[in-house]
């Protein structure tokens, strides 16, 4: 019984994936940077960004639409930037009542709207694909190089570690509440003399048992951090995480990484 | 069919001096008050390999906990005669490879590698000498193909290898195991059995599973209420129904 859920990493033999992991995140930063960056209606840019995308998905061997598939999910996200239509200045274009308030839909406002979702979903699919060539801890370790305060590295290795064996801990409580959650055949049980299965417990009824599941997860985690930290203190742990840093940059992963700079950097200069 | 080891080398815990550890008077009290090891004394020699046997709640895993200075008791603990003290602390863990029961909990980090590398690294060695250990422990417990793998991917036995793995690294003198047995397959146990024999490493493990203490350790350790209440040859005192029944044991 294993969740795995939450590993994105996909293994090919692709390029993309023996690209030393800081030079991939970096790139993944300065990509969405500067899609951030872009003023609203950079089209041309916003399309080359997308080509960019499109090139990395090749490079990566796991088939030209494997982000885009994926990015879907970070769609609704999007929503919130729903107000942008009416708060931005322009022209207006058509107006309609909301809750007694009157809301005027403008060209900016559109304009925007349309641009922060297309900035979005470019932003989303970069990440997407970085975390689908790399594995989860060269991803740590290369945080690590780049400086990122160790406390949250440690942090994100622990809950990477953890996710795994608190989601399993989960399914096991599910199981047990679905082993016990037990109705008397219809025959003998006089109030609910329905058909086999037809019987909903009340929400009451399942919000307490939520309830208890979620507290003796709780109280589960807490006992075990406190056995996590005893064995970290038998072997040595002394109140200062280190870590072995075995990966190397290599002349390939310079020049990919410098080139990729530099068409980023002309993205900004088309959109401007 | 109990197999039987009569040719097993058999070192007298009479005659021992206590070379390895030396455990003297030990009490603990848990913060709410439950005494928990009421004056526990016993020594371990240079090559011992010892069961530390008796019902749950007896105390095993307390004083275990106590062996490289997790908890902290009343009482006198020397590791290779150096006395426990706080500031020797980081020495002792160093000498005392304690290897929890859930591998969940032992193995914390993201890859097997980094697991093994933990206690070594903390240690403060170099990395060449590092990386020569992890490869060592890992060669030990026969799971050298193993480095680069997720702790979560990995099954209950092979996560209890890698336990052990994660403290050989540390070249302890002496090794602590609680439970290693428990939730094993057949298969698995019969690995860690293979294991544990031919580990040359002083040894105090804590089990409810007779027919392992039977084939793998001369002497056995019986605790009972935060007692020892037994220590001696293993062959002696499985053959004491009389012992075993009070305490709860059977002979396996």
């Amino acid at each position: 019984m294993h969740a795995n859920l939450f590993d994105r990493y996909h293994h090919t033999e692709g390029p993309l994936h023996r690209l030393e992991a800081r030079v991939k995140v970096v790139l993944t930063v300065a990509f969405i940077v500067s899609n951030a960056l872009l003023p609203d209606g950079a089209w041309t840019a916003f399309g080359l960004g997308w080509l960019l995308v499109l090139a990395a998905n090749a490079l990566s061997l796991l088939g030209l639409g494997f982000t885009l598939k994926r990015s879907l999910i970070a769609l609704p996200f999007a929503l919130a930037a729903i107000s942008s239509i009416f708060s931005t200045p322009g022209n207006p274009l058509s107006s309609f009542p909301f809750l007694g308030m009157e809301l005027i839909v403008t060209d900016a406002g559109l304009l925007r709207f349309a641009s922060i979702l297309v900035r979005s979903w470019l932003s989303v699919q970069a990440a997407i694909l970085l975390v689908a060539v790399t594995t989860f801890p060269d991803l740590i370790h290369a945080l690590e190089h780049l400086r990122a305060p160790k406390i949250i590295t440690t942090v994100i290795a622990f809950l990477y570690r953890y996710l795994f064996v608190l989601s399993d801990e989960v399914i096991r409580l599910l199981r047990a509440r679905q082993a016990r959650s037990a109705t008397l055949p219809p025959s003998v049980s006089p109030h609910f003399p329905r058909k086999w299965g037809e019987r909903k417990r009340g929400v009451v009824w399942r919000a307490k048992v939520a309830g208890n599941m979620v507290g003796q997860l709780f109280l589960r985690s807490y006992e075990r951090s406190d056995r996590i930290y005893n064995a970290m203190l038998a072997r040595g742990y002394q109140g200062q995480i280190r870590t072995l840093h075995p990966h190397t940059l290599t002349r390939r992963d310079w020049t990919i990484g410098a080139l990729t700079v530099l068409l980023i950097l002309s993205l900004q200069l088309i959109g401007r | 069919m109990p197999i039987t080891h009569p040719s097993l080398p058999v070192t007298m815990p009479e005659t021992c001096d206590g070379d390895i550890l030396r455990v003297r008077d030990l009490k603990f009290n848990y913060p709410d008050g439950h005494a928990a090891l009421h004056g526990v004394s016993f020594q371990l020699c240079e090559g011992d390999k010892a069961a530390l046997v008796g019902p749950n709640g007896a105390g095993k895993s307390t004083l275990m906990l106590h062996l490289n200075g997790i908890l902290e008791g009343r009482g006198e603990i020397e590791v290779m005669g150096l006395r426990l003290t706080r500031d020797n602390l980081p020495t002792i863990r160093s000498m005392v490879g304690l290897v929890f029961q859930n591998p969940d909990d032992q193995l914390f980090s993201p890859t097997v590698f980094e697991d093994v590398a933990f206690g070594p690294l903390h240690m403060g060695l170099p990395e060449d000498e590092v990386r020569v250990r992890v490869t060592e422990a890992l060669a030990a417990v026969r799971m050298s193909a193993y480095a680069d793998r997720l702790s979560h991917h990995l099954s209950v036995g092979e996560k209890k290898r890698i336990s052990i793995a994660t403290v050989l690294s540390m070249r302890p003198s002496l090794l602590v195991l609680d439970e290693p047995s428990a939730g094993l397959d057949p298969r698995a146990r019969r690995t860690l059995i293979h294991l544990l024999r031919d580990l040359p490493i002083t040894m105090l493990v804590s089990t409810h599973d007779m027919a392992l203490v039977k084939e793998l350790f001369p002497r056995t350790i019986i605790m009972d209420e935060g007692r020892i209440v037994a220590d001696g040859l293993t062959m002696e005192i499985l053959d004491d129904e009389k012992l075993l029944e009070a305490h709860g044991l059977e002979r396996g």
